[in-house]
C-alpha cells in the first residue's frame, strides 16, 4: 500500500501541480477540470488587463510610441515631471535708477517672464515653463509656472468635476431612493421613468444636450425664458468658460443619477420595518426616523455610493469628447481626454501611459479609502 | 388645517406626493421625449416648436423624412449590423466563459484558484480608462491568422472589438457568488450519479443559473452597445464602426438637428424598448453590480 504522500509522487507532472496538496489523488479530474475551465477567461484576463496595466506602469518612464522605427528609450521620470511640474516664482517689479517702482499705465511694470523661462543660464530650474496663474502680493507678483498647463488644467478640471458631482448625483439620488421608497400604487412606474436615462448611451445623451444647451434656440434658453416671462437672458451654455463645466456636470447628474438611487433602494430595503416601528412607537416623527434609523443603516451604501461617483466620475471623457473637446480655453479638459489625445491622437503611448499612471494612483487611494471608512469596527 | 379631517389631509399628502413624483418624471422623461419627437419634424419647425411645449409633442408636419434623409447621409444599416454583431458574440462568449471560470472556482479544487479569485477581486478598482492606452499598444502587437497566413496586429477588425471584452472579473464575480450560494448537495448528487464534470455544469448548474445569466448578460450588454472609446481608437474602416461611433458623423453638422434626433432615436428606442420589457431585470442587474462591485 502507498501512503498519500508516495502516490502523490509518482503521479504525472500535471496532477502534482493542479491538485491541491491536501487532495485525495482521485479528486485529480476535477483538478484538471477546474483548471482548463477557467483558463480561456483567465487567458483573456492576463492579456487584456493585467498586462496593460503592468506596461501602463512600465511604458511610462520610455519614449514608447504607438508606432516607431527606433527602439523604446528609458527616460526615468521624465513623462512624470513634464507632466506634474509645478513652481512659484517671484517677479520684483522693475526699479529705475533710484530704486523707486517703475510704473506705467497706473499699474507696477514687471520684468518680463520669459527673460526667466527662455534659456536663462540662472535659472536652469524654470527653463520651458509657462504661466498657469498669478496673483499680486504686495509690490511683487508670485507666478505659477507648469510645465504643462494643459494637463494641470484637465487635472483640476476632472478633481473638481468628481468632489462636485460626488455628493450631488449621490444626494439627489437619495432623495429619490427616500421617494421612492413609500408602498403608493405605480411607484414602480417612477422607478423605471428615473431610471431610463441609465440606459441611453451617455453619446447619446451627449449629443441631445448639446441641442438642449444650444445658445440661440436651445431648449434650456427658451424654458427659462418662458419661466422668467422673457427677462432671462440666453447662455451658450457650452461656449462659456464658467457654465460649460457645471453644464457637463447637470448633464451627468441627469444621465446617472438613477443608477445610484437604484444602490440606495437597495440599501434602504435591508433596514428592517421594525426598527421603524419602534421608532414610531417611541414617538419618533419623520426626520428623527431618519436620522436615527434610516441613516446609520445607510452608512456602508453611502461610502459605496460617494467611492462608486467619484471613480466614474475620474474617467470623464464621452461628454467632453462630443460636447466640448477640451474647450472652451480648455474649461472642460479632462484626464481621459488628455490621455486620448496624447496616446491616440498623437500616438505618443508613453506620454498617455503615464497619465493613466497618475489616474490610477488617484482612483486607488480613493478606494482605499472606502476600504478604510467601510472597515468592520468591533 | 383643524377644520379638516384626517381623510382629506391624508389624500392631500398622497396627492402632493404623487405631484412631486409626476414632476420629476417630466425632467427624465421630457429630454427623450423632445429627441424623439424632434426626429419627426423639419429643422425649421422644430428650431420654431423649442419655444413652446409643442416641442414635446407630435404636432405639425410630421413626417420620418429625417430618418429617410439619416439613412442616405450614413451607412446606419452597416453599423447598426456592427454593433449588432460584436455586442452578440460578446455576450454570448463573455457568459460561457465568465461561468465556466465562476462554476470552476465555486465547485472544483485546484491549485492556485484561491489566491486567482482574490487577484481577479483585485482587478475591480481599475477602470477601463487607466488600461486603455497601453492595451492599445497590446492590440497593436498581437498576432491573428488572416486569409494571408499570421498577420501582426488587431486594430481595425471585428475581433479587437470583441476578444478583449469576452471574459471580466465583475461577470466572473456575479457567477461566482451565486454558485456559491447553491447548495452543495446539487453537485454531490450528481457526482455519486456518475455525472461528468461537463455535465454538472452544463445540464445542473447553467439551468439553474437564470437570474444571474440574465444579469450578466444585461450588463455586458449595455457595456457593448454604447461601446464608444474603445473602438473610437481602434477602428478606422467605415465597414467596422459600431453604432456609437458612427454618430460622429453628426458632431459638425450643427444645420442637420432633424437628422441626428433621428439617428439619436434609432439607437435609442430599441434599447428603450429592450428595457421596458425586462424593467425589473434591468435595475435588479444594475442594483446587483452596483453592491457587489
Amino acid at each position: 500500500m502507498l501512503t498519500a504522500a508516495e502516490a502523490r509522487k509518482k503521479a504525472p507532472l500535471w496532477v502534482r501541480l493542479l491538485l491541491p496538496k491536501d487532495a485525495p489523488l482521485y479528486q485529480r479530474n476535477d483538478a484538471l477540470f477546474g483548471w482548463l475551465m477557467a483558463l480561456p477567461a483567465l487567458l483573456i484576463l492576463i492579456v487584456f488587463l493585467v498586462i496593460p496595466f503592468l506596461m501602463a506602469f512600465v511604458i511610462s518612464f520610455t519614449n514608447q510610441r504607438l508606432i516607431s522605427p527606433n527602439p523604446a528609450e528609458w527616460m526615468g521620470l521624465r513623462n512624470f515631471e513634464r507632466l506634474l511640474s509645478v513652481r512659484a516664482f517671484t517677479l520684483e517689479p522693475e526699479r529705475d535708477d533710484s530704486g523707486a517702482i517703475v510704473y506705467q499705465d497706473g499699474g507696477i511694470v514687471y520684468p518680463r517672464l520669459r527673460n526667466f523661462t527662455r534659456n536663462n543660464p540662472n535659472y536652469p530650474e524654470l527653463d520651458g515653463l509657462r504661466e498657469f496663474t498669478s496673483w499680486q502680493s504686495g509690490d511683487n507678483r508670485t507666478v505659477i509656472l507648469v510645465a504643462d498647463v494643459v494637463f494641470l488644467r484637465a487635472l483640476i478640471n476632472t478633481l473638481v468635476f468628481a468632489s462636485v458631482i460626488a455628493p450631488l448625483q449621490g444626494g439627489l439620488a437619495l432623495l429619490l431612493a427616500l421617494l421612492l421608497n413609500q408602498a403608493l400604487p405605480f411607484i414602480n412606474v417612477f422607478r423605471a421613468i428615473y431610471f431610463a436615462p441609465v440606459v441611453v448611451s451617455m453619446v447619446v445623451v451627449s449629443l441631445l444636450w448639446r441641442f438642449i444647451y444650444d445658445g440661440n434656440n436651445g431648449l434650456l434658453n427658451n424654458l427659462l425664458g418662458i419661466l422668467s416671462f422673457g427677462s432671462f437672458q440666453p447662455v451658450d451654455w457650452l461656449g462659456n468658460p464658467y457654465s460649460a463645466l457645471p453644464a457637463i456636470i447637470a448633464m451627468s447628474v441627469w444621465q446617472a443619477v438613477g443608477f445610484h438611487m437604484v444602490i440606495w433602494l437597495a440599501g434602504l430595503q435591508t433596514i428592517p420595518a421594525s426598527l421603524y416601528e419602534a421608532a414610531s412607537l417611541d414617538g419618533a416623527g419623520g426626520w428623527q426616523k431618519f436620522r436615527y434609523v434610516t441613516w446609520p443603516g445607510l452608512r456602508n451604501t453611502a461610502v459605496l455610493v460617494l467611492i462608486v461617483i467619484t471613480i466614474q466620475a475620474m474617467g470623464l471623457f464621452v461628454q467632453v469628447d462630443v460636447m466640448t473637446r477640451g474647450g472652451p480655453l480648455d474649461a472642460t479638459q479632462s484626464v481621459v481626454y488628455q490621455a486620448v489625445q496624447r496616446g491616440f491622437e498623437k500616438q505618443d503611448i508613453a506620454e498617455g501611459s503615464a497619465i493613466s499612471v497618475i489616474l490610477f494612483v488617484i482612483v486607488f487611494v480613493i478606494a482605499m479609502t472606502q476600504r478604510y471608512l467601510t472597515r468592520e469596527r468591533r | 388645517m383643524n377644520a379638516m379631517s384626517f381623510e382629506t389631509r391624508h389624500n392631500l399628502s398622497i396627492g402632493l406626493r404623487y405631484a412631486l413624483l409626476i414632476l420629476i418624471a417630466t425632467i427624465f422623461i421630457f429630454p427623450i421625449l423632445f429627441m424623439v419627437m424632434s426626429s419627426l419634424k423639419p429643422d425649421l419647425q422644430m428650431l420654431r416648436d423649442t419655444a413652446s411645449l409643442r416641442a414635446f409633442l407630435p404636432v405639425g408636419d410630421i413626417s420620418l423624412n429625417n430618418y429617410a434623409e439619416a439613412f442616405e447621409r450614413v451607412p446606419i444599416v452597416q453599423f447598426a449590423f456592427n454593433s449588432v454583431f460584436t455586442t452578440s458574440v460578446s455576450v454570448a462568449a463573455s457568459l460561457l466563459l465568465n461561468s465556466m471560470a465562476a462554476f470552476s472556482f465555486a465547485f472544483l479544487q485546484w491549485r492556485g484558484k484561491a489566491i486567482l479569485l482574490s487577484l481577479i477581486i483585485a482587478t475591480f478598482i481599475v477602470p477601463f480608462e487607466v488600461i486603455a492606452i497601453p492595451m492599445l499598444l497590446v492590440a497593436n502587437n498581437l498576432p491573428w491568422i488572416g486569409p494571408e497566413g499570421i498577420e501582426i496586429g488587431w486594430l481595425n477588425s471585428y475581433h479587437v472589438q470583441i476578444i478583449p471584452f469576452i471574459a471580466d472579473s465583475l461577470g466572473i464575480f456575479l457567477f461566482y457568488q451565486y454558485f456559491r450560494d447553491l447548495p452543495d448537495e446539487l453537485v454531490e448528487a450528481a457526482r455519486i450519479d456518475g455525472a461528468s464534470i461537463w455535465q454538472i455544469y452544463a445540464r445542473i448548474i447553467m439551468p439553474i443559473a437564470g437570474p444571474i445569466v440574465a444579469t450578466a448578460a444585461i450588463l455586458k450588454f449595455l457595456v457593448m452597445w454604447n461601446a464608444y472609446i474603445w473602438p473610437l481608437m481602434t477602428i478606422r474602416s467605415e465597414e467596422l464602426r459600431p453604432i456609437m461611433v458612427g454618430l460622429q458623423y453628426f458632431f459638425q453638422l450643427n444645420v442637420a438637428w432633424g437628422e441626428i434626433m433621428a439617428y439619436l432615436s434609432m439607437v435609442t428606442i430599441p434599447v428603450l424598448i429592450f428595457y421596458l420589457a425586462l424593467q425589473r431585470a434591468f435595475i435588479e442587474s444594475i442594483a446587483t453590480s452596483g453592491i457587489k462591485g
